[in-house]
């Protein structure tokens, strides 16, 4: 009973506690390019997920056989090959969002978080709950990409999925769509994570100084 | 074949395409290393150095790939070839510039996960730059690079005078003047498009 409840907590340490993107600030080149629209960013973060699972745990199961010395080199050639699985897979399934995504399939190499999680995480751990950790940070990945695509989608086409939400006298706010409204959307929902915490932070404090009246 | 002249690969990514603040490529170091105007330039310095070498390499490398009809196997071609050259500078760093190795530290190894040096390698493969034009957009690349970053020092050094409201303290800071030094360049589109 112990150990589900551990393993739950390593699942949901990365969906939310430690969410890549709002906490730990990681990954930045795919959060801001590719989050024009929701679909991308849900593909974006599908594959993301996919990459960081398998390798987490290839590398997991791999941590006592990789040597100390070479275990950079050798976490970047595993994260490649499954970022080449994932970059002809998508070729495969659909061309227009391999085109929408671009290089930026290929870069997911390069995406810290995945590096970040292999050596802090999988190479330490046996290979269920680095699994379990992998699952939550990719889930956590998607769903900050997610909040941020379809913020930008929303207000710079009037759309969300695709789907007109707006009437058609709607006129798109363009800057969203385009780099400077990543960097601004972000920051947007830093300050309301920001601000949720120093509420919570002053109720917890109030709550206190109120025991401390009483007694 | 792609007919792009050198100089308007040039004036492009330096300016309307940035690597940073137009295609979002190698964002840590832009966060992580832009404090002081000191550190941000050689680092921006050695970054455009690695992308240059790797761009070479690359360049090469695909030549090789395509040769053997092995095009899938790429993306670790690149990435094992930038962490070999990642390695070269420390090396090189560490024996000629012992002082700015210090000052780096966990950054300069850190340049192998830099999405923008993979990023020319994947980008100039896509575009079919030849050898010239590669060289160009990577050296480009460079400069811009290092550009974003000191332009960001400078205005991040300046912010620590300033009195910011506690709640966009931080990384929150650090992207809105991002995003504005972004909305800045946009004001150079068109600049090197014209044929």
């Amino acid at each position: 009973m112990n150990s589900t409840i551990s393993n739950f907590d390593e699942f949901m340490d990365g969906l939310w506690k430690q969410n890549p993107i709002f906490v730990m600030v990681l990954g930045m080149c795919p959060t801001l390019a590719v989050t024009v629209s929701a679909v991308n960013s849900i593909s974006m973060g599908l594959a993301t997920t996919f990459v960081l699972v398998a390798s987490c745990m290839l590398i997991s199961m791999l941590r006592h056989a990789i040597p100390k010395e070479v275990r950079i080199a050798s976490y970047i050639v595993i994260i490649a090959t499954f970022v080449t699985v994932v970059d002809y897979a998508i070729q495969a399934i659909s061309l227009d969002l391999y085109e929408a995504l671009g290089a930026y399939i290929k870069l997911i190499v390069a995406n810290c978080i995945l590096l970040g999680r292999a050596e802090a995480h999988a190479a330490r751990n046996p290979p269920v709950p680095a699994t379990l950790n992998a699952i939550g940070m990719g889930l956590g990945f998607t769903l900050g990409l997610l909040a941020i695509g379809g913020v930008r989608e929303i207000f710079g086409a009037g759309k969300l999925f695709g789907i007109a939400l707006f009437g058609p006298h709607f006129q798109p706010w363009v800057v969203m769509v385009l780099p400077p409204g990543g960097f601004f959307v972000l920051a947007g929902w830093l300050i309301l994570f920001a601000g949720i915490k120093a509420n919570k932070q002053r109720k917890i404090d109030a709550e206190q100084a109120l025991k401390g009246a009483q007694a | 074949m792609n007919n792009e002249t050198i100089a308007n690969i040039l004036l492009t990514t330096i300016l309307p395409g940035n690597f940073v603040l137009a295609m979002f490529l190698g964002m840590c170091p832009f966060l992580g290393v832009s404090q002081k105007l000191e550190t941000a330039l050689p680092m921006g310095l050695a970054t455009a150095f690695v992308i240059m070498v790797a761009s070479i390499s690359a360049y090469f490398m695909n030549l090789l790939l395509v040769h053997f009809h092995l095009e899938f196997l790429s993306v670790i071609t690149f990435i094992t070839v930038i962490a070999c050259t990642v390695q070269l500078v420390e090396m090189f760093v560490k024996k000629y510039f012992p002082v700015l190795f210090r000052q780096l530290g966990i950054y300069l190894p850190l340049i192998a996960t830099n999405c923008a040096v993979l990023g020319v390698a994947l980008f100039q493969t896509a575009r079919q730059y030849n050898f010239t034009q590669s060289l160009a957009y990577s050296i480009g690349g460079g400069i811009g690079f290092t550009l974003a970053l000191v332009l960001m020092a400078g205005l991040r050094e300046r912010l620590q005078l300033a009195n910011v409201p506690t709640l966009v303290q931080g990384t929150a800071i650090s992207l809105i003047v991002g995003g504005l030094l972004s909305l800045a360049f946009m004001g150079f589109a068109g600049i090197g498009a014209g044929e």
